[in-house]
């Protein structure tokens, strides 16, 4: 336990040093995304990870995030304070509504079901125009402030998001240590097994679901209030499979796995811009070698890779 | 405490078990066997709620299980473990174990996540009460291996202490001595018979003859679906029928 909080502060200090380095620029921009994208693959990994229950329609309530707070603030003007816990609640109630149904489906069924859903969404974004301001996107949504204070640089923004990924890191890993997150860790590996035990797995699942839409919802709403322009095309299918390939990418079941898969995944179409039209398959091309390399994603695949440079070098010296 | 009642089971047309009745008495431990494709594991799955009966009756203490989920048979303390072991390969023993607690313990996602105090010490008691079910079955110095490295006879007993955890008042075993060597057979009987001394009735369905006659009290036969006999291990030795159908066809 002692050793988990040492390696949060670590990480903690990390982050909040990270700004120093780049001084502003547009590379804040993209940390800024760093921090959202994180909060996204932690929730996609509680569900995915730990409970092993697939979504591909993440981005949907992600989206629905953004637009419930866009939409009550923009054109109801509410707080934004305000709009976004009465956003989550609405996901999470909504999330709890069909994860009843879905959740009772297993492997390539529940991907299809949660694929549906995200597309439904999407859908719902683009033909609701009075609404969401349909394909052309809602602009004027208003930063957060606390009195006079606004959060309208990336900066300012930066240090926002991330104290709510931060926060979302350290519940996670909570709950991962607990008495619920092994019930559903054993969910994942013998669902059988954890019934008998008296685990109720499907209330664990459907628990679970919701509270992973919920951490979407709540990006969703940072995203929307960081950018202050939202448009259906950041919320497709599209967005779900990146989601998911962070998680994988990062190690399926760890925490900090997300924030690596999340930060390698926004970070490297940056510093492939260079390659001009060819970052596209260096791209695709190092996302295989990792998976081939580093099946346990990049949180257990880097100590791997040490330990195999390392040991390589000492059998030499023997030899 | 366990009264078994005209359980049939049919699987699109193949009769797997048809009017099976037996009682267990509590305090017990009792050996259901059969040949092959008897139909015990279905019996075990049914009774365990894995399965739901074409038709009978189950009842548990005086109260009506027919169609319970494991889930809930677990908090009225029945609780089995799996002919192929099913552990949580990946967790450590002792969180193999911690997680057989989970009917003991009671606090919520949210208290769990914001490390409420209540919930850290309900963490500590579910740390040290486990320890004590690996300590009784002699797996404590692997508390901290990963359950999917495990041997498989460490495994066995691994899923038993899990098990325990749940504070049955019955335990159903299916094959506990399947795939195990003579040496381990030999302690898992010795277990078996600590178990039944804390008071929690023993089921096994189990091939190994030697092991079923030296620690049960009584034996139900199961052959083709059917009942076939009950009794005492000397009354099931001595059954004609018994060795007819399945002691005899060992020769």
């Amino acid at each position: 336990m002692k050793r988990e909080l040492l390696k949060f502060a670590a990480f903690t200090a990390f982050v909040l040093l990270m700004p120093l380095f780049f001084k502003g620029g547009y590379l804040m921009n993209v940390l800024v995304f760093v921090g959202i994208n994180t909060m996204l693959a932690i929730a996609l990994n509680l569900l995915l990870g730990y409970a092993g229950q697939i979504s591909l329609g993440h981005a949907g309530f992600f989206g629905l995030g953004a637009y419930l707070s866009g939409v009550l603030t923009v054109n109801y003007d509410w707080n934004p304070w305000q709009a976004m816990p009465v956003a989550a609640v609405v996901v999470g109630c909504l999330a709890c509504l069909i994860g009843f149904p879905i959740l009772k489906l297993k492997g390539h069924y529940l991907a299809m079901a949660t694929l549906g859903l995200g597309i439904i969404i999407y859908i719902v974004f683009n033909e609701t125009i009075e609404l969401t301001g349909g394909p052309s996107g809602l602009s004027g949504i208003p930063n957060l402030a606390v009195g006079e204070f606004t959060f309208d640089s990336d900066v300012k923004n930066y240090y926002l998001v991330w104290c709510f990924a931060l926060a979302v890191v350290l519940f996670s890993i909570n709950l991962a240590n607990s008495r619920v997150g092994r019930a559903l860790r054993a969910v994942h590996d013998s669902e059988v097994a954890a019934r008998v035990v008296g685990v109720n797995a499907r209330m664990l699942k459907i628990q679970i679901f919701v509270l992973s839409a919920m951490i979407s919802s709540l990006a969703g709403s940072l995203y929307a209030h960081t950018m202050t322009f939202i448009s259906p095309a950041s919320f497709g299918f599209n967005f779900s499979v990146e989601l998911l390939t962070m998680v994988v990418i990062g190690g399926l079941g760890s925490v900090y796995g997300s924030f690596l898969g999340a930060a390698l995944l926004t970070l490297l179409p940056e510093f492939l811009r260079a390659a001009n039209d060819y970052d596209i398959i260096i791209y695709g091309g190092l996302l295989v070698l990792m998976v081939m390399f580093m099946p346990g994603g990049l949180v257990r695949g880097f100590p791997d890779l040490f330990r195999k440079i390392f040991n390589r070098r000492g059998g030499s010296e023997h030899a | 405490m366990l009264e078994i009642s005209g359980i049939t089971q049919i699987f699109g047309g193949v009769t797997a078990l048809e009017d099976v009745s037996f009682r267990i008495n509590r305090g017990e431990i009792t050996g259901v066997i059969g040949p092959n494709g008897a139909g015990k594991t279905t019996l075990f799955n049914i009774i365990t709620g894995i399965y739901t009966q074409t038709c009978g009756k189950i009842l548990f203490e005086d109260k009506d299980v027919s169609r319970l989920q494991p889930e809930r048979l677990a908090r009225l303390a029945m609780v089995r473990t799996f002919q192929n072991i099913e552990l949580f390969g990946g967790m450590t023993v002792h969180e193999n174990v911690m997680v057989g607690m989970h009917t003991k313990s009671s606090s919520g996602l949210l208290a769990c996540a914001l490390k409420m105090p209540w919930s850290m010490s309900e963490e500590r008691r579910i740390r040290e009460a486990s320890m004590k079910w690996l300590e009784f079955t002699g797996i404590a110095d692997l508390a901290d291996v990963m359950a999917g490295n495990l041997p498989f006879g460490k495994g066995r007993m691994l899923e038993i202490a899990r098990a325990l955890a749940v504070e049955p008042r019955i335990i159903l075993m299916d094959e506990p001595a399947a795939g195990l060597n003579s040496q381990e057979t030999l302690g898992l009987a010795q277990l078996i018979k600590q178990i039944r001394d804390l008071g929690i009735t023993v089921v096994l369905v189990e091939h190994d003859m030697e092991l079923v006659m030296d620690i049960c009290d009584r034996i139900v036969v199961l052959n083709l679906g059917r009942k076939l006999a009950e009794g005492t291990p000397r009354e099931i030795q001595d059954n004609p029928e018994v060795i007819a159908a399945y002691l005899g066809e060992d020769d």
